[in-house]
């Protein structure tokens, strides 16, 4: 069993603060860390390594400083960190971005036939979930995504039955391998790192492959000019009007309040316990 | 790509066990305005298996026409047969914008219909126009970071595609006497060709549900405090039969399961009556609760940016204020007898 796990560098938005007047990022303000969709679909794998054997193997596209997220990967449990970074990919859109990951993933199934690549749900900047169904779609294998249970791997028949959360509930899907799957936070717990993989991090030196280590690439599907969608403007969005301010005292507000509420039958009515 | 070869606009009308999801019907009422700007028709795509009887709901939300694709392998949702069916259709039609909801299904759907159409696909809108001048789609979405949004346009490449999210969007009123054209494609499909499989659709409807459909929901933010003091939120959600929403920081501290967040990344309610507490009003937050009916703020900052969005505002002192508001709730219970409700 080889799994391909795509890992994202992302700035912690949990610490990014903006600055209110000028409304923009305060980027000193936010370290760099490894998507936490992606870090549970690392620790996905290697919950389904302990079941199967295999190889996990890490890829990330970005710049050099990405590594690591992907020593980060390693110190999880992973096997093998790629990284591809190249100016070339810089300003890709999603389609951009499958496109170059696919092509990764093309050049490391040479080595080692892939069996299941795993995203995460989303990265918690770009925020658009579209990169995990794009590289399946790419690869040609089924995407299953917003994954909540990997429950069974049958490598003789080479299937995986796998819970899918909906907008109400779930569904069980039986898929055939290769697939990709992009996951959902609550598949699993971030285990702590045995001391031996925490010291394999650390001397980790990932693979690190630019454009031309890449084969049959199209140059204009890359970064920017392999982008149709591009970002119009930034603008705060217009203000609305706000409401009436309640004014007073804490219980001359609150009374007004109850009082506005009262005159409002329809939204909140007292009904009688007879 | 000739991009004048395509034109009209394009609905994804999204359907389980035979029922129009809500977000599909929201999306013909801004698809309407879409394409009546751009003088062109407002189509409905349906897919499924058996679904005939839903296209004169989607042509009385709005559509001028609607494009059926019925088969028995379409039954359930499957990313291969789907898109299979959309891209027949996206081929041989060109409509010139398609938009999605963006639930699981039609988020997972748009993006692999974008990755063969070869275009462009914006994820998560929150705000819909189009420039009459160069027919380009105008779709916004909240931006990393922060109270801005981005506007994301695709001007090369056809069709223009865009996720929406749920709620956001308002729903024409239905009119039964507005008429339309069907129009049946068929496909072929093999079950045997496919290669995954729904065993099961399982329903469970958890808390999650119960924050989108409650009609009074009470959400507390970060300025609370702590875990103690968040208790005052639901002390007041029981008082008054509400159901107990929390911003992304609530959620992060733990003070809250993650089914209970509000906003971009959780839920989006829109209740009758939204308390909003000790919370600061960011715009993530507040594309998740901003079409509430009746929006009350308490904040002790008055320039919270929550008040911009809130019908009533008391600027005070949360913990100051929620044990009065639950003392006069519960008066009015005694006085009137009864349970407090929701019509
Ligand atoms: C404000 C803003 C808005 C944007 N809006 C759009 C938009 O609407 N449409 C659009 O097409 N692009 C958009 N982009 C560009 C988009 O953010 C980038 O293409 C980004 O490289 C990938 O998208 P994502 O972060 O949304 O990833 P997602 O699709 O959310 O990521 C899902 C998973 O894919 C994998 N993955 C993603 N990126 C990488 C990577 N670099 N290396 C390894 N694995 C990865 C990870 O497993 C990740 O968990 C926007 C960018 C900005 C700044
Ligand atoms: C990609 C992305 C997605 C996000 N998704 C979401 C999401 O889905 N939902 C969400 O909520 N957030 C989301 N966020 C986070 C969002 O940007 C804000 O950080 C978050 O909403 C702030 O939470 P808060 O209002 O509880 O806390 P704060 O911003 O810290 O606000 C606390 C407020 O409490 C007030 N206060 C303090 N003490 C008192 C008191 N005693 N009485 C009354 N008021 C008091 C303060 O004046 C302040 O306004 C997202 C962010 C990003 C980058």
């Amino acid at each position: 069993m080889h799994i391909v796990v795509c890992v994202k560098q992302v700035p912690d938005t949990k610490i990014i603060k903006i600055n209110p007047k000028t409304n923009t990022l305060d980027r000193r303000s936010a370290p760099a860390i490894l998507n936490p969709y992606d870090a549970h679909a690392v620790q996905e794998a290697v919950k389904i390594k302990e079941k199967t054997g295999g190889t996990i193997s890490v890829l990330s596209m970005g710049p050099p400083q990405a590594t690591a997220v992907i020593k980060k990967s390693i110190e999880i449990g992973a096997d093998l960190g790629y990284l591809i970074s190249d100016r070339a990919f810089a300003g890709a859109d999603t389609l951009a971005t499958s496109y170059a990951l696919s092509k990764a993933l093309e050049r490391i199934s040479k080595d080692l036939p892939v069996d299941m690549v795993i995203c995460g749900k989303h990265a918690i900047d770009g925020d658009t979930g579209q990169v995990g169904p794009g590289i399946a779609r790419r690869m040609d294998i089924p995407p299953i995504t917003n994954v909540i249970e990997v429950s069974e791997v049958n490598q003789q028949e080479k299937t995986v039955l796998i819970k899918r959360k909906l907008t109400s509930g779930y569904e069980l899907i039986q898929s055939e391998l290769p697939c990709l799957l992009t996951v959902e936070k609550e598949i699993n717990d971030i285990e702590y790192s045995p001391m031996p993989n925490m010291i394999k991090a650390a001397r980790y030196e990932p693979i690190i492959w630019a454009v031309s280590d890449l084969e049959n690439v199209e140059r204009t599907q890359l970064g920017l000019k392999g982008s149709p969608t591009i970002v119009g403007k930034m603008f705060t969005p217009p203000r609305p009007e706000g409401g009436i301010r309640l004014e007073g005292s804490a219980d001359e507000q609150v009374s007004k309040l109850m009082e506005v509420l009262m005159e409002k039958k329809d939204l909140l009515t007292i009904q009688s316990s007879k | 790509m000739n991009l004048d070869d395509y034109r009209g606009v394009w609905i994804f009308i999204e359907q389980n066990d035979g029922k129009i999801e809500g977000v599909s019907l929201e999306l013909l009422g801004a698809g309407r305005k879409l394409a009546d700007k751009l003088q062109v028709p407002l189509s409905g795509f349906l897919l499924g298996s058996e679904i005939k009887s839903l296209a004169n709901q989607v042509i009385t939300y709005g559509a001028d026409q609607v494009y059926m694709v019925d088969h028995p392998v379409l039954k359930n949702y499957r990313t291969e047969s789907y898109m299979k069916g959309v891209m027949l259709l996206a081929e041989k039609y060109k409509p010139e914008i398609i938009l999605y909801g963006a639930t699981p299904n039609g988020k997972d759907l748009a993006s692999a219909v974008a990755t063969d159409l070869n275009t462009g696909l914006t994820a998560d809108t929150t705000m819909l126009d189009v420039d009459v001048d160069n027919r380009l789609l105008e779709a916004s979405r909240p931006a990393f970071g922060g109270n801005i949004m981005a506007t994301i346009l695709c001007k090369k490449h056809r069709p223009q595609m865009a996720t929406v999210r749920p709620k956001v969007m308002k729903a024409l009123e239905p009119d039964t006497a507005r008429l339309g054209k069907i129009i049946e494609e068929k496909i072929s499909l093999k079950e045997e060709d496919m290669r995954t499989k729904v065993l099961r659709i399982v329903n469970d409807v958890t808390k999650k549900a119960n924050l989108a459909d409650a009609h009074v929901i009470v959400c507390g933010g970060k300025g609370m405090g702590d875990l103690q003091n968040f208790q005052l939120i639901h002390e007041l959600a029981d008082t008054i039969g509400a159901s107990v929403g929390g911003t992304r920081d609530v959620v992060e501290a733990g003070w809250l399961p993650h089914e209970q967040q509000v906003g971009q990344t959780g839920e989006t309610v829109t209740p009758k009556i939204y308390f909003a507490i000790g919370l600061s009003g960011a715009i993530q937050h507040v594309v998740g609760m901003k079409n509430s009916e009746f929006i009350i703020a308490i904040n002790k900052d008055p320039n919270a940016p929550i008040f911009d969005v809130a019908t009533y505002g008391i600027v005070g002192d949360a913990m100051e204020i929620i044990p009065k508001l639950i003392e006069q709730f519960k008066q009015l219970r005694t006085e009137k007898g009864g349970e407090i409700s929701y019509a």
